[in-house]
């Protein structure tokens, strides 16, 4: 028989569900690609969400080192928890996971869902910390606050303070990194009088340096590697598809930075084009390029290849793309292939990216020559034909 | 019915019920369930309830024993994932599981993330999203396994949004991941998600579902469709048995009864299919058979296609012969459900209509109006048709009709 004491007892008890859950954790942390230690994870999985709630706070903080998908195994753990919990009318830990929450050098994706939680159980206090988030990591939860600021604007418009609600889209625009509220918040200043620099708030490149058309004759052009992919020699001539091409600029004054390539290179199908800028970053550090092409693309940053894909006028948006990259301070430079197919419907004649440079929340990294949003750009003619040839 | 023969016989294998809904569009991907009881008159009155759901979808709900089970998409990039547990008899929720997307979440606005209809065998749920996320949960929401086949994949995608449903072939998940760029269809263990096999596909988009064509203990054939017809494939190797080369539709599904395989093709085509290492036999072809974006349903020996202009064509499923036509009121995305001599289409804008197939002409029998946007197909489970729109899960059918429950595993 033992004769601890049962305080000793506790403690060892607590030590013990503490170890087995750092096992749990670690275990499901290896999930990886192509199934890659699924089953060992399933079986952490279900034992993990066995763990009192009071384990909630270590759980949530191992999202703060899980890959995608681990992630996906964890929150199941958490959810099961939770539910078990409060079906037995018992209670989290409000405290430490609000903690948790107010940490912002937890992941965002684990700070929102503690705040997810906070709203199941604490609802006001939730309530109470959101406005706080305007500026937040966490793109959802800052989303959630601009909706706040948002609508007081909207309520100060509608009570007709012209001043008042004008300083408070202002303050919105400022936070807002979401494409659906930043229409918005712009529509409304414009309406009001403002001038907006659309394509600076987002961090959009508008000045590039274009060369084409090349071949993309049954798309063959796509894996052909034309001279640009080897050198990037803003005097050179090479052979193009029809004639000789160089280089020449293209700009765009675009609300969303979108470079058309048909008015600067002409309206023709089954041809592949290069786009090129210099990007002084202020910074060095992770960043993202995010990019928005229905064409087919590849991209190259610094000479590096990032990634390409031959997927065809099935859309594009604003941060379709997001492709992680390690910023140089100074000089960086970029390098877009566009390609444009066969088909000659009127859907299809778009020949054009948009691309920007921002950190993980959305927020542009501006170059530090970054030059004034052009006020105009070559359009395509809205009637012209296209041609195949 | 050849097609609920051959269903009772996928029975064994699984633990479900005859009545239960196990995959989109139900058994052999029939979209009909002769053994459930519907109003054919239908009245508002016979709306039993609707529940709210957390975000869009229009996946279609299953139906196992008395619970219910559907996904939805939500959050300002559509990334967040549910699959939802609710009980048949009140709407009321009995779990719910949210995930995180780990492919990309773009679609076309008239579709979002949460389209792919899950499937389950009974004691399992197998849940895909346009994100090329595969989830497998058992019926208490506990996570089995997950894949971000895009994550392993990095241009399995589609900017238009990803729709195929997955579908069990014994204990794999066959699932068409078909695109403009990386294709493939996969097989994969249900046991703990890894691959079985992965076939590369026509880089071409396709948001058709797979049907099972055969099945016997050792061995199943699953065709999946493209715009070359249909490729169908042994389901433990992927390795390919045989095709039907006469093309198909990349938007709606095959169906499946006894011996012959119905595929939206040049119209609608009726292929036998082979014996003995023979070639598929085209029993006939009609070109009126028009199949837009809704699959072909199969009753009673009749096929039934619905055309973009709304109009319900009635056919022998023998000889392909006119039965009756009707001009039903669309637009529709869906793809009606069929059940005893009745058959129920739910246009885009919330109009319900039960269309009467023993009437010479075909008539429209009633209709309910539900005002809200249907783009998913119907479920038929236990005496009820359950449909979903963006927003809410609603169940149609006689109040006083019992919930089938039935034990858990």
């Amino acid at each position: 028989m033992s004769h601890r004491s049962p305080l000793l007892a506790g403690l060892l008890f607590v030590a013990a569900i503490c170890h087995a859950q750092d096992a749990e954790i670690s275990t499901i942390l290896k999930v990886g690609p192509e199934a890659a230690n699924n089953a060992s994870a399933a079986t952490a999985t279900a034992a993990l969400a066995k763990s009192p709630a009071a384990q909630l706070p270590q759980i949530l903080a191992a999202l703060n080192q899980s890959n995608d998908l681990a992630a996906n195994y964890l929150r199941s753990a958490i959810d099961t928890i939770i539910d078990r919990t409060l079906a037995a009318k018992e209670s989290l830990p409000v405290a430490d996971i609000r903690s948790f929450l107010l940490d912002t050098r937890n992941h965002p994706r684990a700070r929102r869902l503690a705040y997810e939680i906070l709203t199941r159980v604490a609802p006001g206090d939730a309530a109470g910390l959101l406005p706080g988030f305007a500026n937040d990591p966490s793109v959802e939860l800052r989303f959630d606050a601009v909706e706040l600021l948002v609508k007081k604007a909207d309520a100060l418009k509608e009570s007709k303070e012209k001043d008042a609600s004008l300083a408070a889209y202002k303050t919105a625009l400022a936070a807002a990194r979401h494409q659906t509220q930043i229409d918005k918040i712009a529509t409304e200043l414009r309406a009001l009088g403002e001038t907006v620099d659309l394509p600076k708030h987002f961090g959009f490149l508008t000045h590039w340096k274009v060369i084409g058309p090349f071949d993309n004759t049954n798309l063959a052009g796509f894996d052909a590697v034309y001279p640009p992919e080897k050198e990037i020699a803003p005097n050179a001539e090479y052979d193009g598809k029809a004639a000789k091409v160089r280089w020449t600029e293209a700009l765009s004054s675009d609300d969303y930075g979108k470079v058309d390539l048909n008015p600067v290179l002409g309206e023709t199908k089954e041809v592949t084009a290069y786009a090129t800028t210099i990007y002084n970053s202020p910074v060095e550090g992770p960043a993202e390029l995010r990019l928005g092409c229905k064409n087919g693309w590849k991209i190259w940053f610094n000479g590096q290849f990032l990634f390409g894909r031959d997927e065809y006028h099935r859309g594009a948006r604003i941060d379709q793309y997001r492709l992680p990259v390690v910023l140089k301070k100074g000089k960086n430079t970029l390098l877009v292939k566009v390609c444009q197919n066969a088909d000659v419907k009127d859907w299809t004649r778009e020949w054009e990216f948009q691309l920007r440079v921002c950190d993980a929340t959305g927020t542009a990294i501006l170059a530090t020559d970054r030059p004034p949003t052009p006020k105009s750009a070559p359009k395509a003619s809205p009637k012209a034909a296209p041609a195949k040839k | 019915m050849k097609a609920i023969a051959l269903f009772s016989l996928l029975l064994p294998l699984s633990n479900a019920s005859a009545a239960d809904w196990l995959q989109f569009r139900g058994p052999n991907g029939s979209s009909s369930a002769n053994d459930a009881q519907l109003p054919g008159a239908l009245t508002d009155s016979h709306l039993a309830w609707k529940s709210p759901l957390p975000g869009r979808g229009i996946s279609s709900p299953l139906v196992i024993g008395d619970k219910l089970f559907v996904t939805a998409s939500s959050g300002p990039e559509q990334d967040r994932l549910h699959v939802l547990c609710l009980r048949a008899s009140d709407g009321s929720k009995i779990w719910e599981r949210q995930f995180w997307a780990t492919g990309r979440t773009m679609t076309h606005p008239k579709i979002c993330v949460a389209t792919s209809t899950p499937c389950s065998d009974g004691k399992h749920l197998f849940a895909a999203f346009s994100s090329n996320d595969v989830l497998c949960l058992d019926l208490e929401g506990n996570l089995v396994w997950m894949r971000g086949l895009t994550r392993d994949y990095p241009n399995a995608s589609n900017s238009l949004g990803m729709a195929s449903s997955p579908i069990l072939a014994g204990d794999t998940l066959v699932f068409p991941v078909e695109n403009d760029s990386e294709s493939f269809a996969i097989g994969i263990n249900t046991k703990d998600g890894s691959n079985r096999w992965k076939i590369t596909r026509p880089k071409a988009s396709n948001w058709s579902t797979p049907v099972i064509v055969s099945q016997t203990k050792d061995a199943t054939s699953v065709a999946l469709m493209s715009g070359n017809g249909v490729s169908v494939v042994d389901s433990v190797t992927g390795k390919e048995r045989w095709a039907f080369t006469g093309g198909g539709s990349t938007v709606s599904s095959a169906a499946m009864d006894g011996s012959i395989l119905f595929v939206p093709s040049k119209g609608t085509t009726a292929v036998k299919l082979p014996s003995n290492g023979g070639e598929p036999e085209v029993l006939w072809q009609n070109s009126q058979l028009l199949n837009a974006t809704a699959s072909p349903v199969l009753n009673n020996g009749r096929i039934y296609t619905l055309n973009s202009a709304g109009i319900l064509k009635c056919s022998a499923a023998g000889d392909g012969s006119k039965v009756w036509q009707l001009r039903t009121t669309g637009p529709y995305s869906s793809t009606p459900v069929a059940s005893g001599n009745f058959l129920y289409l739910i246009n885009e804008k919330g109009l319900l209509q039960s269309v009467d197939a023993a009437a010479p002409e075909g008539a429209v029998a009633a209709s309910i109006d539900f005002q809200d946007t249907f783009i998913g197909t119907p479920s038929i489970g236990h005496k009820a048709l359950y449909l979903r729109s963006d927003k809410f899960l609603y169940r149609v059918g006689e109040k006083s009709a019992a919930i089938d429950a039935r034990p858990q595993p």
